[in-house]
């Protein structure tokens, strides 16, 4: 169908003066239907999230969807702001998950955020407080029941003839009564863990020994753990917490711990710490640390160098080799070079992430095929040793990429100016003195922007270093168990310990920043190099 | 006379042409060799690196089969459904700001433009700490966005679908001419009927585009999807399948080959099949290695 017939099936006679199809009933109400359910979907979800958000006091969350939901009802249900009704989606998820990341990252770049400084004050006692439990000698044992609701685990005792129930945030509240001594065989309300489960599901039995359920609203009663499932003993805290004070006071040994702002610790006369914190801005000492800290600023300088190289050999062998190729292979003498090209971008079209994985096995030093097939079945360590890793990370990269390099060569190839060339043969330049002069200066025009963008995108290429070796071989000694195939990238993962082990998310933002900076830089080149500004009507 | 000038001109075809040939043996074997490699040792059922060397020595689709003894089908489900739903919110986003920006004159235009150029530069990879404590935060108020959740992942894609692919559509909106739209609203089309009526099917072969490559990163993210999927059955293939050889010792090789053989085929499929759209687009926006 045709343009014209698109327009002449679909618009019924004209009416200069009429409404909007989104507004007006007339014809075309089916439109104005489904943006009021769409609104109505957003603003009743949008209103949820903010009653939730206001139950759990998170003032920055009540606030940032209020702001957005207000703005979605003004921009779709005003005349005006129209190339905003086309935005908004798209800019409300750039805003939230790039933007506001960015800012946050800068943000915790500044912070001491990690284990041991991952919440308030407030929580730092709490977590204080439970550290220093101790069972009370000689307290009673009471019979108990792992009882369930809406996902979240309970203990349900017999106290004397009173069945009493509650959960982690939830103190014990009497529940009824229950006969004789023995646990409670039923909870109103509750669902009771059958035994069974307790003692064969490893994730259930975690979570019961790790659950603790105060006995009272008052912190210093303690609170009933459970080792078995069966009995609950009471434990007290041996810590007391002076909120005026802003100490916390170990009974046993009688320390204070005072609450030091500066570095978010309890801090004893002696100097010893609380392993509980709180976060604290920490101004530059994240990024000090990087270039002072000697154990770190010399794993990180060879990984920052690693990945320049990375980065910049992926490149140019790539181009290099994909240039190569177009070159010998942009000859219509040649035939069948259709299912050529199809084969050779093969590897570019097979998922990266798969392959990064498969020549992991490949580059095996005992039963990889590479080593079998190509070396003789000697046991080249191509997965433990730091060079040998470097190389084989930089030829699975030019394997991946070489393809990409090979299309764009050939499509600029074809797009050369022909008389240029034929002038040059004609002045007896050789292929060689061609290829110089003409061929590379012309071609560079048209990819030096993609060789830049493809550097900023080796540069992060996290899969690729992860999925093949993890970033290993580890350098001896480096903390965070850094490794030489790490990039930057992969490092920063490692250091945030967002995947387990001790998280320093102060120090990983801090690095982000750097990086951030250095793609910038990279960026403003790519911007002079394209100055795709220009084409803006 | 024909006798001395047919080998010479052989010897020139060789110099000049039949080269290539050979040389696009040696290309090609460095190209396909590890490919091959793994559709062989998905058909060895040994199931262990040693062992899988000597190529198609067997053809047996035990590993298939196994695939179904594991979650291998639920990551696929997985994958699919956030690519899938991650693609079409990408194209219809995209769309919609290529279309503002291509059609509408407002204020901050020039603005805006430069501003998504900028910001689309910088990977939202990076700043994965800061994602991972948000959604710790937001998790806390709305579950169904917080960690582990997919809906939580695929608004973490669409968070950086604007900047990818704005100007990837914006280019190609421009080429549609702009008389298309004038003669629809003199006709008496609104604004929302000329986007979805006649500029939408207009521009479907970006469209196109824009989706294989938004489903294909997403298809191929590990560390954004690592760190807000915890649980095994909400993984996606790239988290699931590198638990299965990271391992040196327990790795599960023929699983995984058989696994990348049969995720692989749509995607090289589908690859192949826009190839020469897919490259267009790569060479104006975004690049894969």
């Amino acid at each position: 169908m045709t343009v014209q017939q698109v327009i002449e099936q679909d618009t019924p006679p004209t009416d200069p003066r009429r409404e909007s199809h989104a507004r007006a009933w007339r014809a075309h109400g089916v439109g104005f239907v489904v943006k009021v359910i769409l609104m109505g979907v957003v603003n009743a979800l949008g209103i949820m999230a903010i009653i939730s958000a206001l139950s759990v006091q998170s003032w920055l969350l009540v606030g940032v969807t209020t702001i957005l939901l207000i703005a979605a009802d003004i921009v779709y249900f005003t005349r005006r702001a129209l190339p905003l009704k086309y935005l908004m989606p798209g800019l409300v998820f750039l805003l939230v998950f790039q933007v506001f990341v960015f800012g946050y990252t800068a943000y915790i770049a500044f912070t001491n955020y990690g284990t041991g400084h991952a919440g308030s004050v407030e929580q730092a006692v709490d977590a204080a407080l439970v550290q220093g439990e101790r069972r009370v000698e000689g307290s009673a044992t009471y019979p108990l029941t792992v009882v369930e609701r809406f996902g979240e685990y309970g203990f349900a005792i017999n106290d004397g003839g009173d069945v009493r129930v509650g959960t982690e945030t939830q103190p014990l509240q009497d529940a009824g009564s229950a006969s004789g001594a023995e646990a409670p065989a039923s909870v109103d309300g509750w669902t009771v863990v059958p035994r069974a489960q307790l003692l064969t599901d490893q994730e259930v039995q975690a979570a019961i020994e790790a659950l603790r359920v105060p006995v009272s609203d008052d912190p210093n009663d303690g609170s009933i753990r459970t080792r078995d499932g069966s009995s609950g003993l009471v434990y007290t805290p041996t810590m007391l917490w002076d909120a005026d004070a802003r100490t916390i006071t170990d009974t046993v040994s009688g320390t204070v711990y005072t609450a030091d702002d500066t570095t978010g610790s309890f801090v004893a006369a002696d100097g010893t710490r609380l392993p509980a914190g709180w976060y604290v801005n920490v101004g530059f000492d994240n990024f000090l640390r990087v270039f002072t800290d000697a154990s770190l600023a010399g794993p990180l300088l060879s990984v920052t160098v690693w990945t320049f190289a990375f980065a910049i050999g992926s490149v140019v062998i790539s181009f290099g080799i994909g240039l190569v190729f177009a070159i010998v292979f942009n000859d219509p003498r040649v035939r069948a070079r259709k299912y050529l090209r199809t084969l050779i971008i093969l590897p570019y079209a097979f998922p990266a992430f798969m392959s990064a994985l498969l020549f992991r096995g490949m580059f095996n030093a005992e039963f990889g095929v590479i080593n079998d097939l190509f070396f003789f079945g000697s046991q080249i360590n191509w997965l433990g040793d730091p060079w040998l890793a470097k190389a084989a990370v930089l030829w699975i990269n030019v394997w991946l990429s070489f393809p990409y390099w090979f299309l764009v060569c050939t499509g600029a190839l074809q797009a050369l100016p022909k008389d240029t060339l034929e002038a040059a043969e004609i002045d007896g330049a050789g292929k060689w003195r061609q290829f110089r002069a003409i061929i590379l200066p012309l071609l560079l025009v048209s990819t030096a922007p993609l060789a830049i963008s493809s550097f900023a995108f080796s540069f992060n290429n996290f899969t690729v270093i992860y999925m093949f070796n993890a970033g290993g071989p580890p350098i001896p000694g480096a903390p965070y168990s850094l490794g030489s195939t790490d990039i930057l990238i992969s490092a920063i993962y490692r250091v945030s310990g967002v995947a387990g082990g001790a998280a320093d998310y102060g120090l990983a933002s801090a690095l982000s920043i750097i990086v951030f900076i250095v793609v910038g830089i990279i960026s403003a080149i790519a911007f002079r190099q394209t100055r795709k500004l220009e084409e803006y009507q | 006379m024909s006798t001395t000038r047919t080998p010479a001109r052989r010897r020139r075809w060789w110099l000049e042409v039949g080269w290539k040939y050979f040389f696009a043996a040696i290309v090609i074997f460095y190209a396909v060799f590890p490919l091959v490699y793994v559709l062989s040792a998905a058909l060895n059922p040994r199931g262990t690196l040693s062992g899988s060397t000597a190529l198609f020595s067997s053809f047996d689709l035990a590993n298939f089969a196994a695939l179904g003894q594991t979650s291998y089908w639920t990551w696929v489900g997985n994958t699919l459904l956030i690519g899938g739903i991650s693609a079409v919110g990408a194209v219809i986003m995209g769309a919609a700001a290529a279309y503002a920006f291509s059609r509408f004159r407002f204020r901050g235009r020039r603005v805006s433009l430069t501003t998504l150029l900028i910001v689309q530069m910088f990977p939202q990879a990076l700043a994965f700490v800061a994602i991972f404590l948000m959604l710790l935060a937001i998790g806390e108020v709305v579950p169904a966005l917080g960690i582990n959740s997919k809906l939580t992942l695929i608004c973490v894609y669409l968070g950086g679908a604007l900047g990818a692919n704005t100007f990837l559509m914006y280019g190609f909106f421009n080429t549609i001419p702009i008389e298309i739209d004038e003669s629809a609203k003199i006709d008496g089309a609104s604004h929302a009927q000329i986007f979805w009526r006649l500029i939408m099917p207009l521009v479907m072969p970006i469209l196109a585009v824009v989706a294989l490559l938004a489903f294909i990163s997403a298809f191929g993210d590990y560390i954004l999807a690592k760190i807000v999927l915890t649980s095994e059955d909400n993984w996606t293939l790239a988290v699931g399948m590198y638990q299965w050889v990271s391992n040196q010792l327990a790795s599960r090789w023929g699983l995984f080959a058989a696994g990348a053989v049969i995720a692989a085929i749509p995607v090289l499929a589908l690859f192949l099949s826009l190839q020469r759209f897919i490259v267009g687009g790569l060479t104006q926006g975004s690049v894969k290695g």
